[in-house]
Protein backbone atom coordinates (compact mmCIF):
# COMPACT_ATOMS: atom_id res chain seq x y z
CA UNK A 1 0.00 0.00 0.00
CA UNK A 2 1.31 3.42 -0.91
CA UNK A 3 0.11 6.03 1.57
CA UNK A 4 0.12 5.07 5.21
CA UNK A 5 -3.30 4.88 6.84
CA UNK A 6 -2.14 7.65 9.12
CA UNK A 7 -1.63 9.89 6.11
CA UNK A 8 -5.06 9.06 4.71
CA UNK A 9 -6.85 9.76 7.93
CA UNK A 10 -4.97 12.80 9.11
CA UNK A 11 -7.05 15.91 8.70
CA UNK A 12 -6.64 19.36 10.10
CA UNK A 13 -8.77 20.36 13.02
CA UNK A 14 -10.46 23.74 12.93
CA UNK A 15 -10.91 23.02 9.25
CA UNK A 16 -11.76 25.91 7.02
CA UNK A 17 -10.69 28.66 9.35
CA UNK A 18 -7.69 30.83 8.84
CA UNK A 19 -5.67 30.36 11.96
CA UNK A 20 -3.04 32.52 13.55
CA UNK A 21 0.35 30.86 13.30
CA UNK A 22 0.43 29.88 16.95
CA UNK A 23 -2.85 28.00 16.61
CA UNK A 24 -1.24 25.28 14.52
CA UNK A 25 0.70 24.20 17.56
CA UNK A 26 -2.63 23.35 19.16
CA UNK A 27 -3.29 20.40 16.92
CA UNK A 28 -0.49 18.45 18.57
CA UNK A 29 -1.08 16.21 21.48
CA UNK A 30 -0.24 19.02 23.85
CA UNK A 31 -3.05 21.56 23.71
CA UNK A 32 -2.28 24.78 25.52
CA UNK A 33 -4.85 24.29 28.23
CA UNK A 34 -4.37 20.83 29.62
CA UNK A 35 -7.21 19.24 31.53
CA UNK A 36 -6.56 20.40 35.05
CA UNK A 37 -5.83 17.65 37.49
CA UNK A 38 -8.75 17.68 39.87
CA UNK A 39 -10.28 15.32 42.32
CA UNK A 40 -12.77 12.94 40.73
CA UNK A 41 -16.23 14.14 41.57
CA UNK A 42 -18.85 11.42 41.79
CA UNK A 43 -21.61 11.63 39.15
CA UNK A 44 -24.26 14.12 40.16
CA UNK A 45 -27.19 12.10 41.45
CA UNK A 46 -29.87 14.59 40.51
CA UNK A 47 -28.55 15.31 37.00
CA UNK A 48 -30.30 14.27 33.79
CA UNK A 49 -27.00 13.25 32.29
CA UNK A 50 -23.78 13.04 34.20
CA UNK A 51 -20.47 12.11 32.61
CA UNK A 52 -17.17 11.72 34.41
CA UNK A 53 -13.62 11.52 33.02
CA UNK A 54 -14.73 10.60 29.53
CA UNK A 55 -11.83 9.71 27.22
CA UNK A 56 -12.23 8.78 23.62
CA UNK A 57 -9.76 8.39 20.75
CA UNK A 58 -10.38 7.51 17.12
CA UNK A 59 -7.68 6.38 14.70
CA UNK A 60 -5.01 7.28 17.24
CA UNK A 61 -6.29 10.81 17.64
CA UNK A 62 -7.61 12.02 20.97
CA UNK A 63 -11.11 13.42 20.61
CA UNK A 64 -12.27 13.68 24.20
CA UNK A 65 -9.87 14.02 27.10
CA UNK A 66 -11.15 13.65 30.62
CA UNK A 67 -14.45 15.41 30.03
CA UNK A 68 -16.86 15.96 32.90
CA UNK A 69 -20.34 17.25 32.18
CA UNK A 70 -23.65 17.42 34.06
CA UNK A 71 -27.00 18.58 32.79
CA UNK A 72 -29.37 19.66 35.51
CA UNK A 73 -33.12 19.49 35.35
CA UNK A 74 -34.62 22.45 33.50
CA UNK A 75 -31.38 24.14 32.56
CA UNK A 76 -30.16 25.17 29.12
CA UNK A 77 -26.58 24.09 28.86
CA UNK A 78 -24.72 25.23 25.77
CA UNK A 79 -21.70 23.38 24.50
CA UNK A 80 -19.47 25.51 22.34
CA UNK A 81 -16.12 24.90 20.73
CA UNK A 82 -14.36 25.17 17.38
CA UNK A 83 -14.84 22.61 14.60
CA UNK A 84 -13.23 19.34 15.54
CA UNK A 85 -13.46 20.06 19.25
CA UNK A 86 -15.43 16.88 19.91
CA UNK A 87 -18.83 18.47 20.59
CA UNK A 88 -20.83 16.05 18.48
CA UNK A 89 -18.80 13.11 19.77
CA UNK A 90 -19.53 14.13 23.35
CA UNK A 91 -23.23 14.34 22.54
CA UNK A 92 -23.11 10.89 20.97
CA UNK A 93 -21.37 9.51 24.03
CA UNK A 94 -24.03 11.01 26.31
CA UNK A 95 -26.79 9.52 24.15
CA UNK A 96 -25.14 6.11 24.21
CA UNK A 97 -24.50 6.14 20.44
CA UNK A 98 -20.80 5.84 21.04
CA UNK A 99 -18.87 4.08 23.81
CA UNK A 100 -16.11 6.06 25.50
CA UNK A 101 -12.73 4.38 25.92
CA UNK A 102 -12.75 5.34 29.58
CA UNK A 103 -15.08 7.14 31.93
CA UNK A 104 -18.67 6.82 33.02
CA UNK A 105 -21.92 8.21 31.71
CA UNK A 106 -24.94 8.12 33.99
CA UNK A 107 -28.37 8.84 32.65
CA UNK A 108 -31.36 9.39 34.89
CA UNK A 109 -33.47 6.21 34.79
CA UNK A 110 -36.56 6.58 32.63
CA UNK A 111 -35.34 9.82 31.08
CA UNK A 112 -37.08 10.55 27.78
CA UNK A 113 -34.67 12.18 25.33
CA UNK A 114 -35.73 14.38 22.44
CA UNK A 115 -32.86 14.42 19.97
CA UNK A 116 -32.24 16.71 17.03
CA UNK A 117 -29.18 15.34 15.22
CA UNK A 118 -26.65 17.59 13.55
CA UNK A 119 -27.47 16.83 9.95
CA UNK A 120 -30.89 15.55 9.20
CA UNK A 121 -30.76 14.72 5.53
CA UNK A 122 -34.16 13.82 4.13
CA UNK A 123 -34.16 10.54 2.37
CA UNK A 124 -36.38 11.15 -0.62
CA UNK A 125 -36.48 7.44 -1.33
CA UNK A 126 -38.91 6.96 1.57
CA UNK A 127 -42.45 8.27 1.05
CA UNK A 128 -43.39 9.68 4.45
CA UNK A 129 -45.72 12.40 5.62
CA UNK A 130 -44.76 14.78 8.41
CA UNK A 131 -47.47 13.32 10.68
CA UNK A 132 -46.18 9.82 10.11
CA UNK A 133 -42.59 10.90 10.74
CA UNK A 134 -43.59 12.41 14.10
CA UNK A 135 -45.08 9.14 15.34
CA UNK A 136 -42.53 6.85 13.72
CA UNK A 137 -41.31 4.03 15.92
CA UNK A 138 -43.46 4.83 18.96
CA UNK A 139 -46.99 5.29 20.17
CA UNK A 140 -48.01 8.93 19.98
CA UNK A 141 -51.34 10.56 20.81
CA UNK A 142 -52.62 12.70 17.94
CA UNK A 143 -53.10 15.51 20.41
CA UNK A 144 -49.48 15.38 21.54
CA UNK A 145 -48.20 15.38 17.96
CA UNK A 146 -50.51 18.26 17.01
CA UNK A 147 -49.37 20.32 19.96
CA UNK A 148 -45.69 19.73 19.16
CA UNK A 149 -46.21 20.81 15.56
CA UNK A 150 -48.14 23.89 16.69
CA UNK A 151 -45.41 24.75 19.19
CA UNK A 152 -42.82 25.00 16.43
CA UNK A 153 -45.24 26.72 14.05
CA UNK A 154 -45.46 23.74 11.71
CA UNK A 155 -49.09 22.69 12.21
CA UNK A 156 -49.88 23.30 8.53
CA UNK A 157 -47.22 20.83 7.46
CA UNK A 158 -48.74 17.67 8.96
CA UNK A 159 -49.97 16.20 5.67
CA UNK A 160 -47.01 17.23 3.55
CA UNK A 161 -44.41 14.78 2.33
CA UNK A 162 -41.11 15.05 4.19
CA UNK A 163 -39.32 15.21 0.86
CA UNK A 164 -41.15 18.43 -0.09
CA UNK A 165 -40.04 20.47 2.92
CA UNK A 166 -37.52 23.27 2.83
CA UNK A 167 -34.49 23.14 5.12
CA UNK A 168 -36.08 25.43 7.69
CA UNK A 169 -39.40 23.57 7.65
CA UNK A 170 -37.64 20.25 8.06
CA UNK A 171 -35.69 21.59 11.01
CA UNK A 172 -38.92 22.63 12.72
CA UNK A 173 -40.47 19.23 12.07
CA UNK A 174 -37.46 17.41 13.51
CA UNK A 175 -37.69 19.67 16.56
CA UNK A 176 -41.41 18.91 16.85
CA UNK A 177 -40.62 15.21 16.79
CA UNK A 178 -38.16 15.72 19.64
CA UNK A 179 -40.85 17.52 21.67
CA UNK A 180 -43.33 14.63 21.47
CA UNK A 181 -43.60 12.23 24.39
CA UNK A 182 -42.85 14.73 27.20
CA UNK A 183 -39.05 14.61 27.00
CA UNK A 184 -37.06 15.33 30.16
CA UNK A 185 -34.22 16.66 28.07
CA UNK A 186 -33.77 18.00 24.55
CA UNK A 187 -30.45 17.38 22.88
CA UNK A 188 -29.93 19.74 19.96
CA UNK A 189 -26.77 19.39 17.91
CA UNK A 190 -26.28 22.61 15.96
CA UNK A 191 -29.99 22.85 15.23
CA UNK A 192 -29.58 26.05 13.23
CA UNK A 193 -27.37 24.57 10.55
CA UNK A 194 -28.62 25.67 7.16
CA UNK A 195 -30.97 28.27 8.59
CA UNK A 196 -30.35 31.95 7.96
CA UNK A 197 -29.32 34.27 10.73
CA UNK A 198 -32.78 35.61 11.60
CA UNK A 199 -34.19 32.10 11.59
CA UNK A 200 -31.40 31.03 13.89
CA UNK A 201 -32.15 33.71 16.48
CA UNK A 202 -35.86 32.85 16.25
CA UNK A 203 -35.17 29.16 16.73
CA UNK A 204 -33.18 29.76 19.90
CA UNK A 205 -35.85 32.10 21.24
CA UNK A 206 -38.39 29.34 20.59
CA UNK A 207 -36.30 26.78 22.44
CA UNK A 208 -35.96 29.17 25.37
CA UNK A 209 -39.71 29.74 25.45
CA UNK A 210 -40.54 26.01 25.27
CA UNK A 211 -38.11 25.31 28.08
CA UNK A 212 -39.90 27.87 30.28
CA UNK A 213 -43.29 26.33 29.45
CA UNK A 214 -42.39 22.69 29.73
CA UNK A 215 -39.43 22.70 32.08
CA UNK A 216 -37.22 20.20 30.26
CA UNK A 217 -33.46 20.43 30.30
CA UNK A 218 -31.68 21.38 27.08
CA UNK A 219 -28.24 20.46 25.85
CA UNK A 220 -27.49 22.76 22.96
CA UNK A 221 -24.45 22.44 20.74
CA UNK A 222 -23.29 25.55 18.96
CA UNK A 223 -20.13 26.83 17.36
CA UNK A 224 -21.12 30.38 18.10
CA UNK A 225 -21.71 31.57 21.65
CA UNK A 226 -23.25 34.91 20.86
CA UNK A 227 -26.42 33.82 19.12
CA UNK A 228 -27.29 31.44 21.93
CA UNK A 229 -26.03 33.56 24.77
CA UNK A 230 -29.33 35.09 25.80
CA UNK A 231 -30.97 31.66 26.09
CA UNK A 232 -28.22 29.79 27.90
CA UNK A 233 -28.04 29.27 31.64
CA UNK A 234 -24.61 27.76 31.52
CA UNK A 235 -21.90 27.35 28.90
CA UNK A 236 -19.20 24.75 28.55
CA UNK A 237 -16.41 25.56 26.19
CA UNK A 238 -14.96 22.37 24.77
CA UNK A 239 -11.76 21.79 22.89
CA UNK A 240 -11.39 18.05 23.41
CA UNK A 241 -11.42 18.80 27.11
CA UNK A 242 -13.45 21.32 29.05
CA UNK A 243 -11.54 24.58 28.64
CA UNK A 244 -13.80 26.74 30.69
CA UNK A 245 -17.37 26.81 31.86
CA UNK A 246 -19.79 29.05 33.66
CA UNK A 247 -22.52 31.59 32.95
CA UNK A 248 -22.40 32.87 29.36
CA UNK A 249 -20.91 36.24 30.21
CA UNK A 250 -18.04 34.84 32.19
CA UNK A 251 -17.20 32.36 29.46
CA UNK A 252 -17.26 35.07 26.80
CA UNK A 253 -14.69 36.99 28.83
CA UNK A 254 -12.58 34.00 29.72
CA UNK A 255 -9.04 34.13 28.33
CA UNK A 256 -9.32 30.51 27.15
CA UNK A 257 -12.43 31.40 25.16
CA UNK A 258 -10.71 34.37 23.56
CA UNK A 259 -7.70 32.21 22.76
CA UNK A 260 -9.85 29.51 21.22
CA UNK A 261 -12.04 31.73 19.11
CA UNK A 262 -9.89 34.82 18.73
CA UNK A 263 -10.78 37.16 15.90
CA UNK A 264 -13.59 34.91 14.73
CA UNK A 265 -15.54 35.44 17.94
CA UNK A 266 -15.04 39.18 17.85
CA UNK A 267 -16.39 39.24 14.33
CA UNK A 268 -19.42 37.16 15.28
CA UNK A 269 -20.04 39.52 18.15
CA UNK A 270 -19.91 42.54 15.85
CA UNK A 271 -22.38 40.86 13.52
CA UNK A 272 -24.67 40.06 16.37
CA UNK A 273 -24.64 43.63 17.59
CA UNK A 274 -25.22 44.95 14.14
CA UNK A 275 -28.17 42.68 13.65
CA UNK A 276 -29.83 43.77 16.84
CA UNK A 277 -29.41 47.53 16.92
CA UNK A 278 -29.64 47.97 13.14
CA UNK A 279 -26.95 50.53 13.18
CA UNK A 280 -25.20 51.00 9.88
CA UNK A 281 -21.79 51.99 11.01
CA UNK A 282 -19.97 53.28 7.95
CA UNK A 283 -16.61 53.04 9.60
CA UNK A 284 -17.38 49.44 10.47
CA UNK A 285 -15.39 49.73 13.68
CA UNK A 286 -16.61 47.24 16.24
CA UNK A 287 -16.68 48.31 19.85
CA UNK A 288 -14.56 46.45 22.35
CA UNK A 289 -15.98 42.92 22.37
CA UNK A 290 -15.84 42.45 26.12
CA UNK A 291 -17.75 45.63 26.82
CA UNK A 292 -20.35 44.74 24.23
CA UNK A 293 -20.77 41.23 25.51
CA UNK A 294 -21.62 42.45 28.98
CA UNK A 295 -24.50 44.49 27.60
CA UNK A 296 -26.36 41.49 26.45
CA UNK A 297 -27.54 39.46 29.35
CA UNK B 1 -51.23 -22.67 -19.57
CA UNK B 2 -51.86 -25.79 -17.48
CA UNK B 3 -48.45 -27.32 -18.06
CA UNK B 4 -47.08 -28.29 -14.59
CA UNK B 5 -43.66 -26.73 -15.19
CA UNK B 6 -45.34 -23.48 -16.15
CA UNK B 7 -47.59 -23.54 -13.08
CA UNK B 8 -44.56 -24.15 -10.85
CA UNK B 9 -42.70 -21.31 -12.53
CA UNK B 10 -45.63 -18.97 -12.02
CA UNK B 11 -46.15 -19.98 -8.39
CA UNK B 12 -42.44 -19.60 -7.65
CA UNK B 13 -42.27 -16.19 -9.33
CA UNK B 14 -45.38 -14.84 -7.63
CA UNK B 15 -44.29 -16.10 -4.20
CA UNK B 16 -40.94 -14.44 -4.64
CA UNK B 17 -42.47 -11.20 -5.93
CA UNK B 18 -44.60 -10.84 -2.78
CA UNK B 19 -41.62 -11.34 -0.44
CA UNK B 20 -39.25 -9.29 -2.58
CA UNK B 21 -41.57 -6.25 -2.52
CA UNK B 22 -41.20 -5.12 1.11
CA UNK B 23 -37.63 -6.39 1.27
CA UNK B 24 -36.76 -4.51 -1.92
CA UNK B 25 -38.20 -1.31 -0.43
CA UNK B 26 -35.86 -1.61 2.53
CA UNK B 27 -32.93 -2.38 0.23
CA UNK B 28 -33.72 0.82 -1.70
CA UNK B 29 -34.28 2.91 1.44
CA UNK B 30 -31.15 1.66 3.13
CA UNK B 31 -29.04 2.08 -0.03
CA UNK B 32 -28.11 -1.59 0.06
CA UNK B 33 -28.44 -2.45 -3.64
CA UNK B 34 -24.72 -3.11 -4.00
CA UNK B 35 -24.62 -4.91 -0.72
CA UNK B 36 -27.30 -7.26 -2.03
CA UNK B 37 -25.46 -7.58 -5.33
CA UNK B 38 -22.31 -8.72 -3.53
CA UNK B 39 -24.28 -11.26 -1.48
CA UNK B 40 -26.07 -12.55 -4.58
CA UNK B 41 -22.89 -12.96 -6.60
CA UNK B 42 -21.33 -14.82 -3.72
CA UNK B 43 -24.24 -17.21 -4.13
CA UNK B 44 -22.38 -18.73 -7.06
CA UNK B 45 -19.78 -20.01 -4.61
CA UNK B 46 -22.63 -21.69 -2.78
CA UNK B 47 -23.74 -23.35 -6.00
CA UNK B 48 -20.19 -24.62 -6.61
CA UNK B 49 -19.97 -25.95 -3.06
CA UNK B 50 -23.35 -27.63 -3.43
CA UNK B 51 -22.33 -29.26 -6.72
CA UNK B 52 -19.02 -30.46 -5.28
CA UNK B 53 -20.61 -31.92 -2.16
CA UNK B 54 -23.81 -33.06 -3.94
CA UNK B 55 -26.06 -31.39 -1.39
CA UNK B 56 -29.25 -29.38 -1.91
CA UNK B 57 -28.19 -26.28 -3.83
CA UNK B 58 -30.59 -23.91 -2.08
CA UNK B 59 -29.17 -25.02 1.28
CA UNK B 60 -25.56 -24.56 0.22
CA UNK B 61 -26.34 -21.19 -1.39
CA UNK B 62 -28.10 -20.09 1.80
CA UNK B 63 -25.09 -21.09 3.90
CA UNK B 64 -22.81 -18.98 1.70
CA UNK B 65 -25.10 -15.93 1.48
CA UNK B 66 -25.48 -15.90 5.28
CA UNK B 67 -21.72 -16.25 5.78
CA UNK B 68 -20.96 -13.48 3.29
CA UNK B 69 -23.60 -11.20 4.86
CA UNK B 70 -22.00 -11.57 8.27
CA UNK B 71 -18.55 -10.99 6.77
CA UNK B 72 -19.80 -7.79 5.13
CA UNK B 73 -21.33 -6.56 8.39
CA UNK B 74 -17.95 -7.04 10.05
CA UNK B 75 -16.10 -5.35 7.18
CA UNK B 76 -18.47 -2.37 7.14
CA UNK B 77 -17.02 -1.29 10.49
CA UNK B 78 -13.59 -0.43 9.04
CA UNK B 79 -13.19 2.87 7.25
CA UNK B 80 -9.90 2.67 5.38
CA UNK B 81 -11.47 1.32 2.20
CA UNK B 82 -14.83 2.89 1.25
CA UNK B 83 -17.64 0.38 1.62
CA UNK B 84 -18.91 0.67 -1.97
CA UNK B 85 -15.43 -0.07 -3.31
CA UNK B 86 -15.24 -3.03 -0.97
CA UNK B 87 -18.61 -4.31 -2.19
CA UNK B 88 -17.58 -4.00 -5.82
CA UNK B 89 -14.37 -5.82 -5.06
CA UNK B 90 -16.06 -8.61 -3.13
CA UNK B 91 -18.90 -9.08 -5.61
CA UNK B 92 -16.53 -9.69 -8.47
CA UNK B 93 -14.04 -11.70 -6.46
CA UNK B 94 -16.97 -13.91 -5.43
CA UNK B 95 -18.13 -14.19 -9.03
CA UNK B 96 -14.63 -15.20 -10.15
CA UNK B 97 -14.27 -17.75 -7.37
CA UNK B 98 -17.78 -19.03 -8.06
CA UNK B 99 -17.28 -19.48 -11.81
CA UNK B 100 -13.93 -21.22 -11.33
CA UNK B 101 -15.20 -23.44 -8.53
CA UNK B 102 -18.35 -24.33 -10.44
CA UNK B 103 -16.43 -25.34 -13.56
CA UNK B 104 -13.98 -27.36 -11.45
CA UNK B 105 -16.87 -29.06 -9.69
CA UNK B 106 -18.74 -29.99 -12.82
CA UNK B 107 -16.25 -29.65 -15.64
CA UNK B 108 -16.44 -27.22 -18.55
CA UNK B 109 -19.80 -28.59 -19.79
CA UNK B 110 -21.57 -26.98 -16.86
CA UNK B 111 -24.45 -24.73 -17.89
CA UNK B 112 -23.32 -21.57 -16.16
CA UNK B 113 -26.07 -19.54 -17.81
CA UNK B 114 -28.69 -21.28 -15.70
CA UNK B 115 -26.94 -20.15 -12.53
CA UNK B 116 -26.11 -16.64 -13.70
CA UNK B 117 -29.56 -15.83 -15.08
CA UNK B 118 -31.72 -18.42 -13.39
CA UNK B 119 -33.87 -21.18 -14.76
CA UNK B 120 -37.39 -20.52 -13.63
CA UNK B 121 -38.86 -23.29 -15.79
CA UNK B 122 -36.69 -25.84 -13.97
CA UNK B 123 -38.26 -25.04 -10.59
CA UNK B 124 -39.08 -28.32 -8.84
CA UNK B 125 -41.73 -29.07 -6.23
CA UNK B 126 -38.97 -29.09 -3.61
CA UNK B 127 -37.76 -25.64 -4.77
CA UNK B 128 -41.31 -24.42 -4.45
CA UNK B 129 -41.49 -25.67 -0.87
CA UNK B 130 -38.27 -23.79 -0.08
CA UNK B 131 -39.64 -20.62 -1.59
CA UNK B 132 -42.94 -20.73 0.27
CA UNK B 133 -41.47 -21.80 3.62
CA UNK B 134 -38.57 -19.37 3.42
CA UNK B 135 -40.81 -16.68 2.00
CA UNK B 136 -43.29 -16.98 4.85
CA UNK B 137 -40.46 -16.79 7.36
CA UNK B 138 -38.93 -13.74 5.65
CA UNK B 139 -42.25 -11.95 5.28
CA UNK B 140 -43.13 -12.65 8.93
CA UNK B 141 -39.79 -11.23 10.08
CA UNK B 142 -40.23 -8.10 7.94
CA UNK B 143 -43.73 -7.45 9.24
CA UNK B 144 -42.61 -8.01 12.82
CA UNK B 145 -39.66 -5.61 12.40
CA UNK B 146 -41.49 -3.14 10.18
CA UNK B 147 -41.57 -0.20 12.61
CA UNK B 148 -38.01 -0.33 13.92
CA UNK B 149 -36.72 -1.01 10.40
CA UNK B 150 -38.54 2.01 9.09
CA UNK B 151 -37.17 4.22 11.88
CA UNK B 152 -33.73 2.92 11.04
CA UNK B 153 -34.14 3.82 7.37
CA UNK B 154 -35.28 7.35 8.19
CA UNK B 155 -32.46 8.12 10.61
CA UNK B 156 -30.33 5.53 12.28
CA UNK B 157 -28.91 7.68 15.07
CA UNK B 158 -32.31 9.08 15.91
CA UNK B 159 -33.71 5.56 16.18
CA UNK B 160 -30.80 4.48 18.36
CA UNK B 161 -31.06 7.54 20.61
CA UNK B 162 -34.73 6.78 21.11
CA UNK B 163 -33.92 3.28 22.23
CA UNK B 164 -34.60 1.14 19.13
CA UNK B 165 -32.51 -2.07 19.19
CA UNK B 166 -30.65 -0.90 16.09
CA UNK B 167 -27.85 -3.48 15.91
CA UNK B 168 -30.18 -6.43 16.42
CA UNK B 169 -32.67 -5.19 13.83
CA UNK B 170 -29.88 -4.63 11.30
CA UNK B 171 -28.57 -8.13 11.88
CA UNK B 172 -31.97 -9.76 11.41
CA UNK B 173 -32.48 -7.68 8.29
CA UNK B 174 -29.26 -8.84 6.60
CA UNK B 175 -30.14 -12.43 7.48
CA UNK B 176 -33.59 -12.05 5.89
CA UNK B 177 -31.92 -10.53 2.84
CA UNK B 178 -29.52 -13.48 2.65
CA UNK B 179 -32.45 -15.89 2.85
CA UNK B 180 -34.48 -14.24 0.10
CA UNK B 181 -31.44 -13.86 -2.14
CA UNK B 182 -30.71 -17.56 -1.75
CA UNK B 183 -34.30 -18.35 -2.76
CA UNK B 184 -34.29 -15.97 -5.70
CA UNK B 185 -31.05 -17.25 -7.23
CA UNK B 186 -32.78 -20.42 -8.46
CA UNK B 187 -35.37 -18.34 -10.26
CA UNK B 188 -33.62 -15.28 -11.64
CA UNK B 189 -29.98 -16.25 -11.18
CA UNK B 190 -26.99 -14.73 -9.45
CA UNK B 191 -26.85 -11.68 -11.71
CA UNK B 192 -30.53 -10.69 -11.80
CA UNK B 193 -31.56 -11.31 -8.18
CA UNK B 194 -30.99 -7.76 -7.03
CA UNK B 195 -32.85 -6.38 -10.03
CA UNK B 196 -35.83 -8.47 -8.96
CA UNK B 197 -35.60 -6.90 -5.49
CA UNK B 198 -35.06 -3.25 -6.27
CA UNK B 199 -36.89 -2.70 -9.56
CA UNK B 200 -40.45 -3.20 -8.27
CA UNK B 201 -39.67 -0.96 -5.26
CA UNK B 202 -38.14 1.74 -7.45
CA UNK B 203 -41.12 1.62 -9.82
CA UNK B 204 -43.50 1.93 -6.86
CA UNK B 205 -41.77 4.98 -5.35
CA UNK B 206 -43.22 7.75 -7.58
CA UNK B 207 -46.77 6.49 -6.99
CA UNK B 208 -46.56 6.13 -3.22
CA UNK B 209 -47.46 8.43 -0.34
CA UNK B 210 -46.65 6.03 2.49
CA UNK B 211 -44.05 3.30 3.02
CA UNK B 212 -46.77 0.64 3.14
CA UNK B 213 -48.21 1.80 -0.17
CA UNK B 214 -44.78 1.53 -1.71
CA UNK B 215 -44.44 -2.10 -0.55
CA UNK B 216 -47.92 -2.90 -1.85
CA UNK B 217 -47.34 -1.32 -5.27
CA UNK B 218 -44.00 -3.11 -5.45
CA UNK B 219 -45.76 -6.43 -4.86
CA UNK B 220 -48.27 -5.64 -7.61
CA UNK B 221 -45.54 -4.61 -10.06
CA UNK B 222 -43.47 -7.67 -9.20
CA UNK B 223 -46.40 -10.07 -9.69
CA UNK B 224 -47.40 -8.36 -12.90
CA UNK B 225 -43.86 -8.62 -14.21
CA UNK B 226 -43.66 -12.32 -13.34
CA UNK B 227 -46.93 -13.10 -15.17
CA UNK B 228 -46.11 -10.94 -18.19
CA UNK B 229 -42.48 -12.05 -18.30
CA UNK B 230 -43.42 -15.73 -18.28
CA UNK B 231 -46.00 -15.12 -20.97
CA UNK B 232 -43.40 -13.38 -23.15
CA UNK B 233 -40.88 -16.07 -22.43
CA UNK B 234 -43.25 -18.85 -23.51
CA UNK B 235 -44.58 -16.91 -26.53
CA UNK B 236 -41.24 -15.82 -27.94
CA UNK B 237 -39.04 -18.51 -26.47
CA UNK B 238 -36.91 -16.00 -24.55
CA UNK B 239 -35.11 -16.85 -21.27
CA UNK B 240 -37.47 -16.58 -18.26
CA UNK B 241 -35.52 -14.53 -15.71
CA UNK B 242 -34.31 -11.86 -18.16
CA UNK B 243 -37.85 -11.57 -19.61
CA UNK B 244 -39.24 -10.78 -16.12
CA UNK B 245 -36.50 -8.23 -15.49
CA UNK B 246 -37.16 -6.62 -18.87
CA UNK B 247 -40.84 -6.17 -18.01
CA UNK B 248 -39.80 -4.67 -14.67
CA UNK B 249 -37.54 -2.21 -16.46
CA UNK B 250 -40.44 -1.07 -18.64
CA UNK B 251 -42.73 -0.78 -15.63
CA UNK B 252 -40.11 1.35 -13.89
CA UNK B 253 -39.75 3.65 -16.90
CA UNK B 254 -43.50 4.04 -17.20
CA UNK B 255 -43.81 4.85 -13.48
CA UNK B 256 -40.96 7.36 -13.35
CA UNK B 257 -41.79 9.02 -16.68
CA UNK B 258 -44.52 11.43 -15.47
CA UNK B 259 -42.31 12.65 -12.62
CA UNK B 260 -39.41 13.23 -15.01
CA UNK B 261 -41.64 15.12 -17.45
CA UNK B 262 -42.92 17.35 -14.64
CA UNK B 263 -39.29 17.99 -13.76
CA UNK B 264 -40.00 16.84 -10.24
CA UNK B 265 -37.99 14.97 -7.64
Amino acid sequence: MAGSPQGLLARPTLAGHALPAEAYGRDQHHPPCEPEPRPTVPPAGDALFSARSVWLARAGRAILQSVDIDIAEGEILTLIGPNGAGKTTLVRVLLGLEKPDRGTVVRRPGLVVGYVPQRFAIDRAIPLTVARFIELGRRVEDEDAGRALADVGADKLADRQLSELSGGELQRVVLARALVGSPGVLVLDEPARGIDFTGEAELYALIGRLRSERGFGVLLVSHDLHVVMAQSDRVICLNRHVCCSGVPRSVAQHPEYARLFGAQAARALALYQHHHDHRHDLAGEPQTPAGRASDQT
Amino acid sequence: MAEPFLMRALLAGLGLAVVAAPLGCFVVWRRMAYYGEAVAQAGLIGIAVGLALSVNLTASVLAVTVAVSLLLVALSRQQIVPFDALLGLLAHAALAVGVIAASLARGPQLDLMAFLFGDIFAVSASDLRWIYLGGTLALGALIYLWRPLLSLCVHEDLAAAEGAPVERVKLVFVLVLALVVAMAIKIVGVLLTIAFLIMPAAAARPLSETPEQMALFAAIFGSLAVALGLFLSVSFDTPGGPSIVLVLAFLFLAAIFPAVVRGQR
